[in-house]
C-alpha cells in the first residue's frame, strides 16, 4: 500500500533551531532515504519551494488567470514528501516517525489511491 | 525450433521446481535463486534456437549447479550477473517436443514436495506481506523483478531491493528447507493468505494501465491449482481454488464499457463464465464432502449460492446469512459481520441488517474503513432513508481507497438525493 508522508513545514519553527538542528535534520533525510530504499519501500521523494514562489492558475486554456498566492494564513505548509510501499497504515506512521525532526516539523501520513507515471507503467500502446 | 513463448511458459513452471532441488540439496535461498535466475536466462537464450533439452529440468538444474559453484567461489560474481552463462551450457541432445508432451509431467514425490516446501519458504514469518507476495511471485511464480514491479507500481530498484532483502532474510534465519510438522498447517495457511492476497490485488486492482500489467489475477488461480494437485486433500486449498474461479468467472460482467463498477445485483449473468463455475462448483462439493469445513471452503460456498441464483431476486440470502455466521464463528475478521449484516437485510429486512451491523460498527479495526457506511448507506436506503442513506453513501465514497469503489459509492450518493433506485453494495469488494 503506497502512503504519502508530507512534512509539515513551519517557517517560524524552523527560523527557532539553531544551525545545528537544522543541519541535523537536513542530513538526517539521507539516512532516511538509504533506510528505506535498503527495505524496498521507497518509492519517491520531493522537497518544494517556498510557497512565495508559487503561483495560482484558474480557467481554462485560452481564458485563464496566473495570480501569485495563494498567501496562506495558515502557519505550515507542505515543505516536502516522501511516497512509501509498505505493508499497512501502522507501518507508514513508523516510517514517518523515522523523518528526521517530527519533533518540531510534524509529518502528515496519507494513503494515495492512484498512481501513473515514473515509467512504473508502460504507455498504452493499443 | 520452438516458439518463444512456449519456451517462456516452460521456464516459468520448471523455475520452482529447479529452485527446490537445489535449496534441498545446498540450502543457501539467497545464492540458489540467483543461481537460476541466471539459468533461466541462459535457457531463455539457448532454447528457442537450439531447442528444447530433452530433460529441461535436469538441464537448468546443471547450468543453475555450476553457476552456483561459481558464485560460491568469487564474491565479486555477484555482480557478473549478466555475463556469458551461454559458455557453460551443458552438450545434450536437443529435440523438439511432441506437441502434448508435457515435459514437466514429473510426479514423482520429491518433485511435489519442493514447490510445496518453496512455497511455504517464500511465505516465512519472518517476512512482511509485501515480500512475502513478492519472492512468491518470482521465485514459486517464475516472474522477473520488472514484471513484479510493474503489477504493483513500485519502481524496479525497489522490488529488486525488496526481494535480495527478503532472501537474505531467510538465509538469515537458517530456514530448513523440511518443515517440522506441528508448523506445518500454520505456514500452509499463511501461503493461502499470500496466494488470495495476490488474487485480490489483481481482481480490485484500479490503478495504472492494466494492459502492460501482469495478470496477477491468473497468476494466482494458476499457483492455487498447482498447489491443489500438489495436495488434493486439502480442503482448504480447494476450496480457495473454488472461490478464485467462482469470483473470477464474473470479471467480464463486473465492469461496465465505461470502466464503471457493476454490483453483484446488476451484473449480466450471461456474461458470467459458466464453465467455470461449473468446475468450481464440482470441486466444492466433492471437497465439501470430504474435508473438514474450513473458512475458504465456507466463502467459496457463498460465492457459489449467487452462482447457482438466476437473477438477483433469486438469491438464497438466508442461506448466504447462515454461512457467514458459520464463517464468523471461525474467523475474527469484523468484516464477515458486514457481510452478515447485508445478507441478514436482504432475507429479513433491513432493520433486522441495520441491528447485526449495530453490532460491530463501533469496532475500531472498521474505524478508517468506508464498509461500514456503506453497508448502512445501503440498508437505510432499502428502509426508504434516503436522507440517511445521502449521508453514509457521502461519507464512504470519502473514506474509499480504491476509485472505482468511490466512483460508485459516489454514483449512490447522487441516486438517493431526492429518491432513487435501489442497489446493494458489490460482496465482490468485500475481502477478509
Amino acid at each position: 500500500v503506497k502512503y504519502l508522508l508530507i512534512i509539515q513545514m513551519n517557517p517560524a519553527t524552523w527560523e527557532s533551531l539553531s544551525e545545528a538542528e537544522r543541519t541535523e535534520i537536513a542530513e538526517g533525510q539521507g539516512t532516511f532515504m538509504d533506510t528505506i530504499t535498503a527495505s524496498g519501500e521507497m518509492v519517491g521523494t520531493h522537497a518544494l519551494a517556498d510557497p512565495s514562489q508559487s503561483a495560482v492558475v484558474r480557467g481554462r486554456p485560452g481564458a485563464s488567470t496566473v495570480t501569485d498566492g495563494p498567501f496562506l494564513e495558515a502557519k505550515e505548509y507542505m515543505g516536502g514528501f516522501y511516497v512509501v510501499d509498505c505493508e499497512n497504515v501502522e507501518r507508514a506512521h513508523q516510517l514517518a516517525a523515522m523523518i528526521p525532526g517530527t519533533d518540531r516539523l510534524p509529518v502528515e501520513v496519507r494513503p494515495v489511491i492512484f498512481t501513473a507515471g515514473y515509467g512504473l507503467a508502460e504507455p498504452d500502446t493499443t | 525450433v520452438t516458439a518463444g513463448t512456449e519456451v517462456e511458459d516452460l521456464l516459468r513452471r520448471a523455475a520452482p521446481r529447479v529452485l527446490g532441488v537445489l535449496v534441498r540439496r545446498h540450502g543457501q535461498f539467497d545464492l540458489c535463486e540467483d543461481a537460476v535466475q541466471e539459468a533461466l536466462l541462459a535457457a531463455a537464450q539457448a532454447w528457442p534456437r537450439h531447442g528444447l533439452p530433452e530433460e529441461p529440468v535436469a538441464w537448468l538444474v546443471t547450468v543453475a549447479g555450476r553457476r552456483l559453484t561459481d558464485l560460491w567461489r568469487s564474491e565479486s560474481a555477484r555482480r557478473r550477473r549478466e555475463d556469458t552463462v551461454a559458455a557453460r551450457q551443458p552438450s545434450t541432445r536437443h529435440h523438439a517436443p511432441g506437441a502434448d508432451v508435457d515435459l514437466l509431467a514429473d510426479t514423482s514425490s520429491s518433485a511435489a514436495d519442493d514447490t510445496l516446501q518453496l512455497l511455504l519458504l517464500c511465505t516465512h514469518p519472518a517476512l512482511s506481506e509485501p515480500s512475502r507476495i513478492a519472492l512468491t511471485l518470482r521465485a514459486v511464480g517464475g516472474l522477473t523483478t520488472a514484471e513484479i514491479a510493474r503489477a504493483f507500481l513500485v519502481p524496479e530498484p525497489t522490488m529488486a531491493q525488496r526481494i535480495s532483502r527478503a532472501k537474505a532474510t531467510i538465509s538469515a534465519e537458517g530456514a530448513s528447507f523440511t518443515l517440522p510438522d506441528h508448523d506445518h498447517d500454520e505456514r500452509l495457511a499463511a501461503a493461502l493468505h499470500v496466494l488470495y492476497v495476490i488474487f485480490n490485488e489483481g481482481y480490485t486492482a484500479t490503478e495504472g494501465r492494466t494492459l502492460t500489467r501482469v495478470d496477477l489475477t491468473a497468476e494466482a488461480i494458476r499457483l492455487t491449482r498447482r498447489l491443489h494437485q500438489l495436495l488434493p486433500d486439502d480442503g482448504e486449498i480447494a476450496g480457495l481454488l473454488a472461490l478464485m474461479l467462482l469470483i473470477d468467472a464474473r470479471r467480464d460482467a463486473r465492469t461496465g464499457a465505461d470502466g464503471r463498477l457493476v454490483p453483484l445485483a446488476e451484473q449480466d449473468r450471461r456474461r458470467w463464465d459458466h464453465g467455470v463455475i461449473g468446475e468450481a462448483a464440482d470441486l466444492l462439493a466433492r471437497t465439501l464432502a470430504a474435508a473438514p469445513l474450513g473458512p475458504y471452503q465456507l466463502q467459496a460456498s457463498i460465492a457459489a449460492v449467487h452462482a447457482e441464483a438466476a437473477g438477483d431476486a433469486d438469491t438464497d440470502w438466508r442461506q448466504i446469512a447462515i454461512l457467514y455466521a458459520l464463517l464468523e464463528r471461525r474467523s475474527d475478521n469484523p468484516v464477515v459481520t458486514l457481510n452478515r449484516a447485508v445478507a441478514v437485510g436482504m432475507a429479513d429486512g433491513p432493520e433486522a441488517g441495520l441491528a447485526v451491523l449495530d453490532t460491530v460498527a463501533g469496532d475500531p479495526r472498521l474505524r478508517r474503513t468506508h464498509r461500514p457506511d456503506a453497508v448502512r448507506a445501503h440498508l437505510l436506503e432499502r428502509l426508504g432513508d434516503h436522507a440517511g442513506a445521502h449521508e453514509h453513501y457521502l461519507r464512504a465514497a470519502r473514506a474509499a481507497l480504491n476509485q472505482r469503489e468511490k466512483r460508485y459509492l459516489e454514483e449512490r450518493a447522487a441516486a438517493t438525493t431526492p429518491a432513487g433506485p435501489i442497489a446493494p453494495p458489490d460482496p465482490d469488494v468485500v475481502q477478509s
